[in-house]
């Protein structure tokens, strides 16, 4: 479909080459298992294939049609016209990665603004050039605490607030390695945010202590205390944020974060079902050397001008291959593009008050859904950004489905990934949702026994 | 000309975006969590659209040129994948949003990981890796755990060959296995002899790339696997050139037992300057209920009139979860369009016409540049960038010499066997024009590093910028709009 030769070029290159014919070039094949000849559907043109993907996309029902509370991880937030349609330059996503700088001086420089850019925004010293998502960097953050302390210290303490999925990616990861524990995150520790009971976990066998900022339901918790303790014991810290939240949230490095990951999909770039997204990651100076992942630095050329290049290559898995500090050989290129330009564009003010939107409209939401009988806040007393869970009195799946036909998608039902939460619902606001939606899930909500 | 960053074009009082009004009370964040400084840049819509305007014409990229770089599979990147991949449709679908309401994404997904089951003969497909690397730990990981699973626990040694990526080792390093290197042959051939050697009871696994990153086909691989398999140990492909392969052969049928898929690479999703890649991973049936969790299958069988029920399925003994969600689903989108238009003969004719122009400009180039394995080859070949009655002349040259005359040089020194490397892989989308160009400028270059090498030396001169200190990038650390030693204080 895309090949360009004509007859008359394959029979020159043929020619060329001293063969009669393509098949010749496959000799080397195993003859028996040679030309298979697939059974895929017929090749569509380019008008078929769009009315066909039109149609599927088209059977899905979206954030658009209905009125979602669903977070839990993915935001749906206003995305700016101008940051799609600069990613559309073919000059930035058709370009591979920037290995030779004298031609990639724009994805270099866009790289380097977006570690500048999430450095500003996080309080840390050093960013990289990002990681696949939120999930991955937390897990590479683990694998570096791991490495720091070179294998002497035996745990990892997580808490059970940290994204459940983050939690899976990073026991994954860490499957292999023996002798590390991962703990902390039992139902036994809790979901307190009194945090005295995972404190009391921390000793000086501990690598790393991770939490989330807001926590996965969204609340706030002061890390500090925690923070000290960890740091007491030697241990490091890393805080797992969601960007949105540091537009009016102190930073965690202003607290003493040694690592802060998170997820970068709010800051421009959409649902997607889930992917691509932004795995942020930043760390304090004394952690620079041990960092995975691209990192671009300032430079100059052989003329003194300014310019910009992959740096510390040292540490990666091209030079250094089995010695590297992780395998990882991309980064999220375009998406650091996209969060980059969001940030930009919203600025200084437009990004404190986007931030402070979610927080007033949420807080709104979570008044006025707890004002109906039936349903509460299962954390009434804490406070939190631009999430909250919520506790029915009736069946979590009864209520979804009562939303559902009122176009509503409610929230996230939290009893599968913890059973204290059994009857719980994590409902997400953000600038998106007005007053008037927020009233009319009310309406839904008061008529849930009706049914 | 030096193009500012943000902070410095930034000017106090300009916004680039309205914020909604409030249409709800106050409320009042506690104290104590109030950031009290947000030093973001300040500028007008315009100045950023400039701004990053500015930046993209700094850049080489397919859409302006030849790109031939070498294991990267730079084709070019069609633009209706970035129509569909965009739909509001898929766009705007939440990654936890009930089943019922994503089944055309899901629909989707499923069709996607059939239809890579039947280009490489496997017998089951997780698409949740995000990228060719995140593709290798992953299935380490199920080798890893197959062995375990069996309790044949001292199964540790994973063979890699003198020619792969470093990502190889790397994933392999990543989950503590031990990495013995593997010799070529003179003919860049796994070296049979000292695979025998190393094939005993504690073989985890082979790492092969086929073709390799010679861009040849291993003559022996039929052979290769069996002495792995007959050994106990599990062969993994490295799917970086399975663009050659595509309607040729099908690597499953071969015997490799797990794959990873760069659709980024053969399915020209775009690299995106970097990423998002996309790693597929493909195994063969005992290895299916490794797979990572979920994966995407029919949970309510249809019938003639109703479809199926798409969702998700939890393999009995997977590894676990790799990332969040369900992958980089933006770029299955790309890759399932691109399929869809190329059925089963468009899918072969990428192979044949990709493996031709490595072959044609092999033939055009190998008398004037040494080619130190003289065979047919698939995607892609490699040379010297040197000559023996040239020491002063080094790959790195005649790299840079290529963008005067306004190509993207070859990967070089990669693969590390061969000596100066500069690894051609043109793909199928150029034409016999573009190549003919292009050699044309390469046996220019080879002219001039006899006649005026100071312009291979001197090479860049009318980049944006030209050949950079790369050593003080790394000394003198500026990783930031502000320099180090400013943190530091």
């Amino acid at each position: 479909m895309f090949t360009p030769h004509s007859d008359y070029d394959v029979e020159v290159m043929l020619k060329s080459i001293g063969i009669e014919k393509l098949e010749d070039l496959f000799k080397e094949i195993p003859e028996r298992f040679r030309f298979p000849g697939l059974n895929l559907p017929p090749r569509m043109t380019e008008m078929e294939a769009s009315d066909e993907l039109e149609s599927i996309a088209a059977s899905n029902g979206t954030t658009k049609d209905m009125l979602s509370f669903l977070g839990a991880g993915a935001y749906d937030h206003y995305i700016p016209a101008a940051v799609d349609m600069l990613l559309r330059r073919g000059e930035f996503y058709t370009a591979y990665t920037p290995y030779q700088p004298e031609i990639s001086q724009g994805t270099l420089q866009a790289i380097f603004e977006y570690q500048s850019l999430i450095c500003t925004l996080t309080g840390m010293d050093v960013s990289n050039a990002s990681h696949y998502d939120g999930a991955t960097a937390a897990a590479e953050a683990v694998i570096l605490a791991w490495h720091h302390f070179r294998g002497k210290r035996g745990k990892v303490l997580v808490s059970r607030a940290v994204n459940p999925q983050y939690r899976q990616v990073i026991r994954t990861y860490m499957q292999a390695t023996d002798n590390l524990t991962i703990a902390g995150d039992d139902a036994e520790t809790g979901l307190d945010p009194n945090l005295d009971k995972f404190i009391a976990q921390i000793d000086n066998n501990t690598a790393l202590v991770l939490v989330q900022y807001p926590d996965f339901f969204g609340r706030i918790v002061d890390y500090r205390p925690l923070i000290e303790a960890a740091h007491a014991q030697g241990a490091l810290v890393a805080v797992a944020v969601n960007p949105t939240a540091l537009g009016i949230l102190t930073p965690p490095g202003e607290i003493g974060a040694d690592i802060v990951v998170g997820e970068g999909q709010p800051l421009g770039i959409p649902l997607s079902f889930g992917g691509p997204y932004l795995g942020l990651f930043a760390v304090k100076e004394p952690l620079l050397r041990k960092i995975a992942g691209r990192i671009v630095g300032e430079t100059v050329d052989v003329e003194g001008q300014l310019a910009y290049v992959l740096t510390l290559t040292a540490r990666e898995q091209h030079i250094r291959r089995d010695k590297a500090t992780s395998n990882i050989c991309s980064n999220q290129g375009l998406m650091t593009l996209a969060s980059a330009i969001y940030l930009t564009l919203l600025g200084k003010e437009g990004f404190r008050k986007l931030s402070n939107l979610c927080y007033q409209k949420a807080h709104y939401a979570a008044g006025e859904v707890s004002e109906v009988p039936g349903f509460s806040l299962a954390f009434p007393d804490q406070p939190f950004y631009h999430e909250f869970v919520v506790r029915a009195e009736q069946p979590v799946d009864e209520v979804l489905e009562h939303l559902r036909g009122h176009d509503i998608l409610g929230g996230y039902d939290l009893g599968e990934d913890y059973p204290e939460l059994k009857g719980c619902l994590l409902m997400a606001v953000t600038e998106k949702i007005n007053k008037a939606d927020i009233n009319y899930l009310k309406g839904a909500l008061s008529e849930v026994d009706h049914d | 000309m030096t193009e500012p960053t943000v902070f410095q074009l930034s000017s106090p009082g300009r916004h680039g975006f309205d914020v909604p009004a409030s249409d709800v009370p106050d409320f009042t964040l506690p104290e104590s969590f109030v950031r009290q400084d947000l030093p973001l840049p300040e500028m007008s819509e315009l100045d950023v659209v400039r701004h990053f305007t500015h930046l993209s014409q700094k850049n080489y990229a397919i859409d302006l040129g030849f790109y031939p770089l070498g294991s990267c599979t730079m084709k070019y990147n069609p633009k209706i994948n970035e129509v569909t991949s965009r739909l509001p449709g898929f766009a705007n679908t939440h990654p936890l949003q009930p089943l019922d309401t994503v089944q055309g994404n899901l629909y989707l997904m499923y069709t996607l990981q059939e239809w890579l089951k039947e280009i490489s003969g496997f017998a089951g497909v997780t698409l949740m890796p995000a990228a060719g690397a995140h593709g290798e730990l992953t299935g380490m990981l199920i080798i890893q755990k197959y062995h375990k699973d069996r309790g044949d626990l001292k199964r540790k040694r994973i063979l890699i060959p003198d020619s792969a990526h470093g990502t190889n080792p790397a994933s392999s390093a990543m989950i503590g296995m031990e990495i013995v290197p593997l010799s070529s042959d003179a003919r860049g051939n796994v070296d049979l002899e000292a695979l025998k050697a190393l094939c005993d009871e504690n073989l985890a696994g082979l790492m092969l790339t086929n073709p390799n990153t010679l861009g040849l086909f291993d003559e022996h691989v039929e052979q290769v696997i069996q002495l792995v398999h007959a050994a106990g140990g599990l062969v993994y492909g490295d799917g970086a050139n399975l663009n050659a392969l595509l309607g040729i052969v099908r690597p499953g049928d071969l015997g490799f037992d797990v794959m990873h898929f760069n659709l980024h690479k053969t399915f020209s999703t775009p690299h995106g300057g970097g990423g998002p890649g996309s790693g597929p991973v493909a195994v063969c049936q005992k290895l299916v209920d490794f797979l990572p969790d979920p994966v995407i299958s029919v949970v309510e069988a249809g019938t003639e009139e109703v479809a199926p029920l798409y969702g998700y399925a939890h393999p009995a003994k997977s590894i676990g979860r790799v990332k969040t969600y369900h992958g980089h689903f933006g770029m299955l989108v790309r890759a399932f369009t691109y399929i869809a238009m190329h059925g089963t003969d468009g899918l072969r004719d990428i192979a044949e016409k990709a493996v031709l122009n490595a072959n044609y400009m092999m033939h055009r180039l190998k008398s004037t540049y040494t080619l130190p394995y003289n065979r047919t080859c698939m995607h892609e070949f490699v040379l010297e960038g040197v000559w023996k009655d040239l020491p002063g002349i080094h790959a790195l040259d005649i790299a840079k010499r290529l963008m005067d005359y306004k190509f993207h040089p070859p990967t070089n020194y990669f693969p590390l066997i061969v000596h100066e490397a500069l690894m051609i892989e043109p793909t199928e989308t150029e034409s016999l024009d573009t190549l003919d160009a292009f050699c044309d400028a390469l046996l220019k270059i080879a002219e001039e590093a006899r006649t005026q090498p100071e312009l291979l030396h001197d090479a860049p001169h009318n980049t944006p910028v030209r050949r950079c200190d790369e050593l003080k990038a790394a000394k003198d650390l500026v990783l930031c709009c502000y320099p180090l030693e400013e943190l530091q204080k």
